[in-house]
């Protein structure tokens, strides 16, 4: 990709980031939280920011949860389906090393055990200001044009 | 024209959990609904069992982050009655204050979020804001917006005084006024009537026979409310209506929430009003006596079941766990029947599902070992034929 490319990428990512939200076995805590960060008291639609339906639309993937064992092959699947340059936001506490799940038969305990994340947001759930700051530090890591 | 199977989920726009629904559908009707639940599946009653019973509370609380309080205080009281430890009456009415907030909460998401399934975005923007004033009085009650760990064995954490209390009446008495102006658009407005009006019918009859429960219950015109028949906490003292709407459609499951608010928010302020003075609870009981204890409280989405076993010591030896998500599946599969592709998000809607809360249970062939999940279709199907699992 050549730089001057790469810096419109960049540029049109910082504009309009389009969030696929994905629950990969959360408890909806983080669900509601990411869903009241829309809504008009926090508003995230202001930077852009819009929940698109399918993988294929989406730059960013928002997932939530310890990542049961039924939902990682859809997982990944989901993040191969999403185009390039992609990034993806970890919510919640479990999704970090599973939290109260952790040892769990059923969980893989952290979503970097699936995919690769670049942003993580703690927090059981994190406040829907915590989301936003999330978002925030994405963009400075975009606008540096780190992968 | 032939079946086409309709392949609905696990990631889809329509609701934010992880579900599949297979449909087979005959051009724009729908012939069948096999659900497929499992992909939240967390381990949760094996975990159960690893942990304390003080440590469980969290763990208990985190099945369902929607209807978290519900989730605490069946555990809580599930525990107390195995120790036969006493609660003072304080803590009980606080207990229902946080409880019917908790409702208010989860209603509100529903009904904004369905708005939005019909396209009526606007309603969906507002009610959650509306909601938003709720998250703040928890938030003030509790230290947390969603997750709160306010119920603990022997009381609750903490207190409120005047000021508190002054405050929660004077914002909910504002959210009266605003669900009065949401009930005319509720059952007036043609965007939601022509959408929901007559569509996912669930007869009294089958209601009783696949065993739904709340307000989908409710909805179908039959009055039941663990809080009026199995009174816990303070439930009995407290004067309130069961909502019953006999039309048995998506619309009547949709308005039984809607009253329900306008009920809960009478319910709130008759327990300020009538809030005892005294402790907020009894020192923390760690061990259990070798016991067995039965709790079950109305949940947001219906009647909620914890069955604990106590072998005496720290841990339980067995928590089961009903939730009334996987009591409504049954019957959202019946309101499928002869409705229109279009209408399916608007009749899952109307069940409030949760997947969170129901996806804990396997079944092991103690043949071969073997443990694996099956769909309750699957289940129907397997056992009814007399066959092996």
């Amino acid at each position: 990709m050549s730089s001057f490319l790469g810096k419109i990428i960049r540029w049109s990512l910082r504009r309009s980031p389009w969030i696929l939200h994905f629950n990969s076995g959360s408890c909806n805590a983080c669900d509601i939280e990411i869903l009241a960060a829309l809504t008009p008291r926090f508003d995230v639609e202001r930077f852009g920011i819009k929940i698109k339906a399918s993988p294929r639309h989406a730059d960013i993937l928002v997932v939530t949860g310890p990542v049961t064992k039924q939902q990682e092959p859809r997982l990944k699947r989901i993040y191969e389906q999403m185009p390039e340059p992609k990034y993806v936001i970890a919510v919640g506490t479990c999704t970090t090393w599973g939290s109260v799940f952790h040892g769990s038969y059923s969980t893989l305990d952290g979503v970097y055990k699936a995919i690769p994340v670049d942003v993580y947001v703690p927090g059981c759930p994190p406040r829907p200001e915590a989301i936003i700051l999330g978002f925030a530090k994405l963009f400075e890591k975009i606008e540096r044009g780190e992968d | 024209m032939s079946i086409i199977e309709l392949i609905f989920g696990p990631q889809h726009p329509a609701l934010h959990e992880p579900e599949m629904f297979r449909f087979h559908v005959d051009g724009e009707k729908v012939i069948e609904a096999i659900p497929r639940i499992g992909y939240v599946h967390r381990g949760i009653e094996k975990l159960f069992e690893q942990k304390t019973h003080v440590q469980n509370i969290y763990l208990s609380e985190r099945i369902c982050g929607i209807c978290n309080v519900a989730h605490t205080l069946t555990y809580v009281n599930v525990i107390e009655r195995a120790g036969d430890i006493d609660v003072p009456p304080r803590a009980k009415y606080l207990r229902v204050i946080v409880a019917e907030l908790n409702r208010l909460h989860s209603h509100m998401l529903l009904l904004g979020a369905v708005a939005e399934l019909m396209g009526f975005t606007t309603l969906f923007m507002l009610i959650w804001r509306d909601r938003e004033k709720i998250m703040d009085l928890v938030e003030l009650i509790t230290g947390n917006r969603v997750i709160s760990a306010y119920n603990t064995i022997g009381g609750v954490r903490r207190d409120i005084d005047s000021d508190k209390a002054d405050k929660i009446r004077k914002v909910l008495l504002k959210v009266e006024e605003e669900w009065k102006e949401y009930k005319k658009t509720w059952m007036e407005d043609p965007t939601i009537t022509r959408r929901t009006m007559g569509v996912g019918i669930l007869k009294p009859r089958d209601a009783l026979k696949y065993c739904v429960v709340g307000p989908v219950l409710r909805g179908s015109g039959v009055k039941s409310d663990v809080r009026k028949d199995d009174p816990y906490e303070v439930y009995g003292d407290i004067p309130f209506n069961v909502v019953t709407y006999d039309t048995c459609d998506s619309w009547a499951r949709y308005m039984v929430r809607v009253d329900e608010i306008l009920e809960s928010i009478n319910i709130i302020l008759y327990a300020l009003d009538n809030l005892p003075q005294g402790e907020i609870r009894r020192p923390l009981v760690r061990r259990l006596p070798e016991a067995e204890a039965f709790a079950k409280t109305e949940a947001p989405r219906g009647e909620l079941v914890y069955h604990l076993y106590s072998k005496g010591g720290f841990k339980p030896y067995r928590l089961k766990v009903r939730t009334p998500t996987f009591a409504n599946i049954l019957g959202a599969t019946i309101m499928f029947k002869g409705e229109r592709i279009a209408d399916i998000p608007v009749i899952l809607g109307s069940i409030d599902p949760c997947f969170a809360c129901e996806d804990r249970h396997t079944i092991v062939d103690l043949r071969s070992g073997k443990s694996f999940m099956l769909s309750s279709r699957e289940i129907t199907r397997k056992f009814s034929r007399g066959s092996k699992p």
